[in-house]
């Protein structure tokens, strides 16, 4: 009778993805219930672990600055040993996808805007492009993307002290397509080849191509067979060939969401689409059931064991008025000043604290009441909704998501077998 | 604006507090920030690059309008409420109700009543009047609906698809089966049987109303037969009763007035048992998200919110309430009809997190080997692929599914909507089967 599993999780992004497959390793049987589709449209598709030190300072091995991290940062709460497995995850998930693992330290990832980006771990179809190489790069735009100037992209990076020369240019894509098409369309037109897209843009760009040893393109070469649409723009260039990891929707991030429901669906976790909207307890300090929300429908799906991995702010995972910021699903207590004037600085680029709010979790990863208690015996959080550390400014959002969905899913499933 | 500055003169503040009657869309506008997610969820913006894609036919436009002289771009008619937006949107946009309610204002101020598209839509969106009198004759309609000169003249005079097979018209719809069945009345005493049987109390107040849809009743009667057996298997008494269209063809061709009049008998007559303490089950997944999301969210009529709120998916009620996945894990179907079966997820059931329920409960059922053909839209999407300007969007769109389903074992087809079940066919010449059709072969 009623839904029933081991472990449920809430939440369906990288630290959501990440606890179920742990969870099920372990054994136990595992429902991942997710609000919406996986954010992970909205991810650059890059990894980071950790890329600025606290005290503001680019990062070459993310490990060295672990011990100078404040004690409530999720890092320091799990543990260098937490970090790597949730890597090895990571790399078991996204195989021929992704580079980087041959190295603890840290790449430089040329972003769409010219910045550079340090990262633990990026595309198989970014790698050509790092900023650490010295070989000149030629960008190539589209006309109609407009979310990716090339030339102004190869102007930053330039400015940014690259080792090499950059310069950027314009093609029209083979097909003209409407002035504001879908990400997706540049995709699946070089996936399918049916016009000879792959031949007839690499024709348009060697126009331009002035014998650079590497072309960068807006992250758009493939949904299904990036390998394939790189190789052959390779072979007809006479150059390496990269993407440029983009803004929402992003492609390296669709295909990594793919990969992890390819994962999912081999570990036998079953998705469900809709949001949690309230629980049940058994009334000795345990949740007993998740309630989701059904069009209208309230249905309590049970399990012995909850992960809360709902994201931050922007993931929704953290909810917030005038009066107060809260964690919408379990209830859990949010650290914050009391006077919201205080939740900001005015500085825009500000040290601001409401980037670190978040559910106060101890070395277990269970969320704790205001006077340390624990909240519920058997839930962990996972992830964004964790609070104590600055993703954004200190490039560690993946990696957080992994080290705590790595150890809070693996602890979720031995405590139900 | 800041919250410390006072607004200024100019500040018109736009359907803040609307009248009862319109929904408000502010809200969804606002929660937009672009993200274009939508759009790359969308399938007919996947296979027509003229389509400009749901952020536009939802928040955009819905600004846009704001503009005096500004009207509903056409392109609204080519959105096939596959809803596949709602679900994709992170930050909680209504885009369906945005597209159905600037799709009825399309057809109100830009149609013309006497065009032919009009009325071609709208005999294809009123498909129960034209199963209710087919069924009478279903023979004679079963012929002249697919003779070739007729049809050859519908899709001139009228832009309905020659190319499409009309669904066959059951010779016995499943309301008169019901009636020979003893009804009600039939449906109790079978109901105690099944309880004591089970060991339960044979007064256990298990009743539920089955909003069986048009579709069921008078082309695919068996789907509805399926439900009526599993559910008296598990002990619960049917009541069949008085229903229209859910208007799901309605919605899909911005006739909100014709669906607002079935709407009105639908709540007033589910709404009436769920008062005396029926659960409503729906086996079509566009009819209960119907009534679950779309009646809500575009009309109000009184008792609307209860009805919605008690409106279950008829497999989903059986897990939810019964042991379902045991039984069905106990059990065995025997038929090798069913032994291997490609499913097609609807977008109406991935909309109401349901995609993966059928494979779950199948996965410990002997004798039945389900295998999902992926998540693409069939792309039928009810009368859009019925038009005869729509027909090749909706076949390209059905591409990735026909391909899918060819490569799956098995050359019988699985899925909760019939609309998706007639591409499905359509596209690869496979049987189609509903999951409780499955259900009934296994415990019945």
């Amino acid at each position: 009778m009623a839904i029933e599993d081991d472990v449920l999780v809430v939440g369906g992004g990288v630290a959501g993805m990440t606890a179920a497959l742990a969870a099920a390793d372990e054994g136990a049987s595992v429902r991942l219930v997710t609000k919406k589709q996986s954010t992970l449209r909205h991810a650059s598709g890059l990894v980071d672990v950790l890329g600025y030190a606290p005290d503001g300072k680019l990062l070459a091995d993310p490990f060295d600055a672990l011990t100078d991290l404040p004690a409530d940062h999720p890092y320091a709460l799990v543990g260098a040993e937490a970090i790597r497995a949730g890597l090895e995850r990571f790399d078991a998930v996204a195989g021929e996808l992704y580079r980087g693992g041959h190295t603890e330290k840290n790449a430089l990832l040329p972003t769409h805007g010219g910045t550079v980006k340090p990262t633990a771990r990026y595309p198989a179809s970014a790698a050509a492009g790092l900023a650490s190489d010295d070989r000149d790069a030629l960008l190539v735009g589209f006309e109609t993307l407009t979310d990716f100037d090339a030339p102004l992209a190869a102007e930053h990076l330039e400015a940014a002290g690259v080792p090499f020369d950059a310069r950027g240019a314009t093609v029209s894509f083979p097909g003209e397509p409407r002035a504001d098409a879908k990400v997706t369309r540049y995709a699946h037109a070089l996936d399918e080849d049916a016009d000879g897209e792959r031949g007839r843009l690499a024709a348009r760009v060697a126009r331009v191509h002035d014998g650079e040893p590497r072309v960068g393109f807006p992250a758009v070469l493939g949904q299904e067979h990036p390998a394939d649409v790189r190789a052959a723009l390779e072979a007809d260039l006479d150059a390496d060939v990269f993407e440029v990891p983009m803004g929402p929707p992003s492609l390296p991030g669709i295909r990594l969401e793919y990969a992890f429901r390819a994962a999912l669906d081999d570990a036998g976790v079953h998705t469900v689409r809709r949001p949690v909207v309230d629980y049940e307890t058994d009334g000795e300090g345990r949740l007993s059931a998740a309630v989701v929300e059904r069009n209208g429908q309230h249905i309590p799906h049970y399990a012995d064991s909850f992960v809360l991995a709902t994201g931050g702010l922007v993931g929704k995972g953290l909810d917030s008025d005038r009066e107060a910021v809260r964690e919408p699903v379990f209830d859990c207590h949010v650290p914050q000043p009391e006077d919201r004037y205080d939740w900001f600085r005015d500085e825009a680029f500000g040290e601001q604290p409401y980037a670190r709010f978040g559910v106060d979790v101890g070395d277990d990863l269970r969320p704790r009441d205001e006077d340390g208690r624990i909240e519920f015996e058997n839930l962990r959080a996972a992830g964004s909704v964790i609070g104590g550390y600055d993703f954004a400014t200190e490039c560690s959002g993946t990696g957080v998501s992994l080290a705590t969905g790595d150890a809070a899913g693996a602890a979720a499933g031995a405590d139900t077998q | 604006m800041s919250d410390a500055e006072s607004p200024s003169d100019d500040f018109e503040p736009i359907e803040v507090f609307p009248d009862e009657e319109t929904p408000d869309l502010r809200p969804g506008a606002d929660d937009c920030y672009k993200c274009s997610t939508c759009d790359t969820n969308c399938p007919v913006a996947e296979v027509d690059d003229d389509f400009p894609g749901p952020k536009f036919q939802g928040p955009e436009q819905w600004r846009l309008k704001r503009k005096e002289d500004a009207s509903v771009d056409d392109s609204i008619s080519k959105c096939s409420n596959c809803m596949r937006c709602d679900s994709a949107c992170p930050s909680d946009v209504g885009l369906s109700q945005m597209h159905n309610t600037a799709r009825a204002e399309y057809v109100e101020e830009e149609l013309s009543k006497t065009s032919l598209t009009y009325w071609r839509n709208r005999i294809l969106a009123n498909y129960r009047t034209s199963a209710f009198l087919a069924s009478k004759v279903p023979r004679i309609a079963n012929f002249a609906m697919n003779f070739g000169p007729a049809r050859w003249a519908m899709e001139k005079t009228l832009g309905v698809t020659s190319e499409r097979e009309f669904p066959e018209f059951a010779t016995e719809t499943f309301r008169e089966w019901w009636e020979r069945q003893g009804g009600a009345d039939g449906s109790r005493e079978r109901a105690r049987e099944a309880r004591e049987r089970r060991g339960e109390d044979v007064d256990a107040d298990k009743r539920v109303a089955y909003f069986h849809g048009c579709y069921a009743n008078y082309n695919t009667p068996e789907v509805a037969k399926s439900l009526v057996r599993v559910f008296e298997h598990f002990g619960y008494e049917l009541v069949v009763p008085e229903q229209r269209c859910s208007g799901t063809p309605m919605f899909a061709n911005g006739m909100l007035d014709d669906a607002e009049r079935h709407a009105e008998v639908n709540v007033s007559s589910m709404g009436d048992l769920i008062e005396q303490g029926y659960d409503a089950i729906a086996s079509c997944t566009s009819c209960s998200m119907a009534l679950r999301q779309e009646y809500p969210e575009l009309f109000d009529i009184d008792g609307i919110e209860d009805v919605a709120e008690n409106t279950w998916e008829a497999l989903e009620y059986l897990r939810v309430q019964e042991d379902l996945s045991g039984e069905l894990a106990g059990a065995e179907v025997e038929d090798e009809h069913l032994a291997s079966l490609a499913y097609h997820a609807p977008c109406h059931a991935r909309n109401q997190g349901l995609d993966g329920q059928a494979l779950e409960l199948f996965d410990d059922l002997a004798g039945v080997d389900a295998e999902d053909v992926g998540d693409s839209c069939s792309g039928i999407s009810g009368t859009y692929g019925w038009k005869e300007e729509k027909y090749e969007t909706s076949m390209k769109i059905g591409e990735e599914m026909f391909d899918h389903m060819e490569d799956a074992e098995g050359e019988v087809g699985m899925t909760e909507c019939p609309t998706c079940a007639m591409q499905m066919e359509h596209g690869t010449g496979y049987e189609i089967r509903h999951p409780l059709e499955v259900v009934a072969a296994a415990l019945t």
